[in-house]
């Protein structure tokens, strides 16, 4: 079983919130499959956050096929993320870390890589639209 | 909602009929005594044939409790519309409960309907059980007494004192509506409650039935004669007049056109007193008085106006339906101040 | 979407004072609707008009498809929890749930029982003696277990310490995921809103300035940050809610369905609080892209 907590902060939209921590959760193997997520109410409690939000998140879990309903009993982890996610990710990563390395040796500082980070970003997809 | 109503003024309950219980314990070991002192008396005294003009011993006896208990009886539906009536509205709108009063599952009509007839059942039963044991425990005085009318006498025997305490309650309800205090709607009531009260025993009663009018002799009823020899002038007081248990507004003392005697026409008409006005006492003025009484006593008469013994329970009725038509329509008033003002 | 509450040209007038006036909305059923607003919009006159504790002076107003306070069967739709959380200061916690079982014939009394042993409230206390937490939760309590259609909250947890209204929003909240009533609520809190509700009706002097789902409202407004002279070359589907100027940049909130392409502009996340307040500080009849004056 894993607690959920939510930031309101973040602007991440809390069903957002507990979808990120339960793909966490099974990419760190803190979930595994048959595993019982909290129910609606459970989950409430612990958060104080509207129910609808709860089930959206879940909702959206069953749509990805993370987990499914066992009906009057409740939410179970029906598949892990594997490695083959991270192994993908892997050579990307490495990718940025050298990219991130010379960007040091070129004297920025973090915020203005993270400036140029999402300044990238947000242009390659404007791109991508138009 | 009638188990909730009982809840919340199980603590005036208490303490009313607690009160209650307890005077009616003092009553009851006092109130033997008081007849037979009073049986005593009147056995004696109509053996001797003085029962009218002999002190009757029954108003020496517990003399606190004679002057405490009228005013017990005068004040309870007050005090009863103060502490039953009042907090009904004034204590929910005070505190704010009325927003968890009016919002569960029952109109506050009817919210305001079963308080009105649980409340107003007990303030009722209240005032009739003192009613009650005040009229038995004064009985006795009241007999020896003869004055029904007399304006204590008659609000504390009879049921008249249920009508005030219908009213007292339902002023004590809307005055806690319109003024939302709990301490204000008290002050008020109990301000609004003496003013009708006087009000009523001195405008309304006296002219519930339109007064009798009789004449007596002049000689079993006549006026006192002060005579003040150094100004000459002669004044006359009004007869003392005795109905038992009647109420009497006037007498006055007339001749058959119905003017009234005045002091300038007995010294008119009666030179024996003319003389010792203007010369100081004449030889024998008993004998001068008597024979300008005799004189008199051909034209003139003595007339009461006044209302009979027998009209002390009509009386009782007419009041007790005016009493309960004012609390009535107040209760009309709040139902509308509910739906109306309070909305 | 069906409606919970709806209102047309309602108003409410206190002597000569207006409490609101020619208010017109609708609130869905099934949501958690937040009523957020300056002091004197308007929320308090309006919750008491839904639940029946007044009666409006002009207009109209329909709760659950019927008349509010009018008949006992309304009454019974509607749970309300009041401001500050008035209760019977000389009866005690066990007399309130006798109090709710005798006025409800809905109640619910093992619902009711529950709350106050998960709560920890000893029914013999006296309400005068519990904590300002505890007097809302029993408030809630009595409001959630005559199980209505609709509950009503003013400012719940304005007086509460934060573990308190913590707590009482947990309470709340699990009423509804067990019962699944809608939810009015009034409150000055944001952050409360933001994580409760899914639904907000911002009201500015009886106006109600926007309403809407919260995510979706959310992903539709945006904080835009860019030199001034680029405020010409909006494009033209843009609503303008509020706007801030130097003489060189220009701050803008704006809301529009499609995304910003423009990279003159820096556009940034609303969290809820930003939205509230632009609306706020803005009340007005909002126009598709209001009289901008070009800059060159």
């Amino acid at each position: 079983m894993i607690e959920f907590h939510l930031d309101t902060r973040s602007g991440v939209p809390p069903y957002q919130q507990i979808v990120q921590q339960v793909r966490h959760a099974l990419r760190l193997g803190l979930l595994e499959v048959g595993d019982q997520l909290p129910t609606v109410k459970e989950a409430v409690a612990a958060m104080a956050i509207n129910p609808n939000t709860v089930l959206k998140a879940y909702r959206e879990l069953e749509h990805l096929g993370l987990v499914a309903a066992r009906p009057g009993i409740g939410i179970f982890v029906a598949k892990t993320l594997g490695d083959h996610s991270l192994a993908a990710h892997g050579p990307l990563r490495q990718d940025l870390m050298r990219w991130l390395a010379k960007a040091r040796r070129a004297g920025l500082d973090d915020e203005s890589i993270e400036a140029i980070f999402r300044d990238v970003v947000r242009s390659a997809s404007a791109e991508g639209v138009a | 909602m009638i188990r909730l109503t009982l809840r919340q003024f199980r603590t005036e309950a208490a303490v009313a009929f607690g009160l209650l219980t307890a005077l009616a314990v003092v009553l009851a070991l006092t109130g033997p005594h008081l007849a037979q002192v009073n049986e005593a008396f009147q056995a004696t005294c109509a053996t001797t044939g003085n029962c009218s003009s002999a002190a009757n011993p029954v108003f020496e006896v517990d003399r606190g409790l004679q002057a405490l208990v009228p005013i017990i009886a005068i004040i309870t539906p007050a005090v009863i519309g103060m502490f039953f009536g009042t907090p009904i509205l004034a204590r929910e709108l005070e505190t704010g409960t009325f927003r968890v009063a009016w919002t569960q599952s029952i109109t506050r009509r009817r919210w305001l309907a079963v308080r009105l007839a649980l409340l107003g059942l007990a303030a009722v039963t209240l005032a009739a059980l003192l009613a009650w044991i005040v009229d038995w425990w004064d009985g006795p005085l009241d007999a020896a007494s003869q004055s029904t009318f007399d304006p204590v006498n008659f609000s504390v025997h009879g049921f008249v004192a249920i009508g005030y305490a219908a009213f007292a309650f339902a002023l004590g309800v809307a005055a806690g509506a319109l003024l939302r205090r709990t301490v204000a709607a008290m002050g008020a009531t109990l301000v609004g409650f003496a003013v009708s009260r006087i009000a009523v025993t001195s405008w309304v009663r006296p002219n519930l039935a339109s007064p009798l009018h009789e004449l007596l002799p002049f000689l079993t009823a006549r006026p006192g004669f002060s005579l003040d020899a150094s100004a000459g002038t002669l004044s006359l007081t009004p007869p003392l007049v005795h109905i038992p248990n009647a109420w009497i507004f006037s007498t006055s003392v007339v001749n058959p056109s119905g003017r009234a005697l005045t002091g300038e026409y007995v010294l008119h008409a009666c030179p024996g007193l003319h003389q010792m006005a203007s010369a100081g006492p004449a030889a024998n003025p008993l004998v001068a008085l008597r024979t300008c009484q005799d004189k008199l006593s051909a034209t003139f008469h003595t007339l009461v106006t006044y209302q009979p013994a027998s009209r002390f329970w009509p009386f009782q009725w007419a009041e007790l339906g005016i009493f309960l038509a004012a609390a009535l329509a107040l209760c009309g008033l709040t139902f509308w101040w509910l739906r109306h003002r309070l909305a | 979407m069906t409606v919970a509450l709806e209102a047309n040209g309602l108003g409410k007038r206190y002597g000569r004072i207006w409490g609101l006036s020619d208010c017109t909305l609708a609130i869905p059923a099934g949501r958690v609707v937040g009523l957020v607003g300056p002091n004197g919009a308007g929320k308090t006159t309006l919750l008491h008009l839904a639940v029946g504790l007044l009666q409006p002076t002009t207009g109209s107003l329909s709760v659950l498809g019927g008349r509010p306070g009018t008949t006992s069967a309304q009454l019974a739709r509607i749970g309300f929890v009041a401001q500050d959380a008035p209760t019977y200061t000389g009866l005690s916690v066990g007399d309130h749930l006798r109090l709710g079982a005798w006025m409800n014939p809905s109640w619910d009394a093992r619902l009711a029982e529950e709350r106050l042993g998960r709560l920890g409230l000893d029914p013999r206390r006296k309400a005068g003696q519990l904590s300002g937490g505890q007097r809302a939760q029993l408030a809630l309590t009595l409001a959630v277990a005559k199980r209505p259609d609709l509950l009503v909250l003013d400012e719940p947890v304005a007086s509460l310490d934060p573990l308190a209204r913590r707590e009482f929003l947990k309470g709340l909240m699990e009423g509804v995921a067990e019962h699944g009533a809608s939810v009015i609520l009034s409150s000055h809190i944001v952050a409360d809103l933001q994580r409760v509700c899914d639904y907000v009706v911002v009201l500015v002097d009886s106006r109600v300035q926007v309403a809407g789902d919260i995510q979706e409202l959310l992903a539709t407004h945006h904080r835009l940050t860019g030199p001034r002279h680029a405020r010409g070359a909006l494009p033209g589907d843009l609503l303008l809610i509020g706007e801030s100027q130097t003489d060189r940049q220009s701050t803008l909130i704006v809301r529009t369905d499609g995304p910003i392409l423009d990279p003159a502009w820096t556009v940034e996340q609303l969290d809820l609080e930003d939205l509230v307040l632009a609306y706020m500080t803005h009340p007005r009849e909002h126009e598709r892209r209001p009289h901008l004056e070009i800059h060159r």
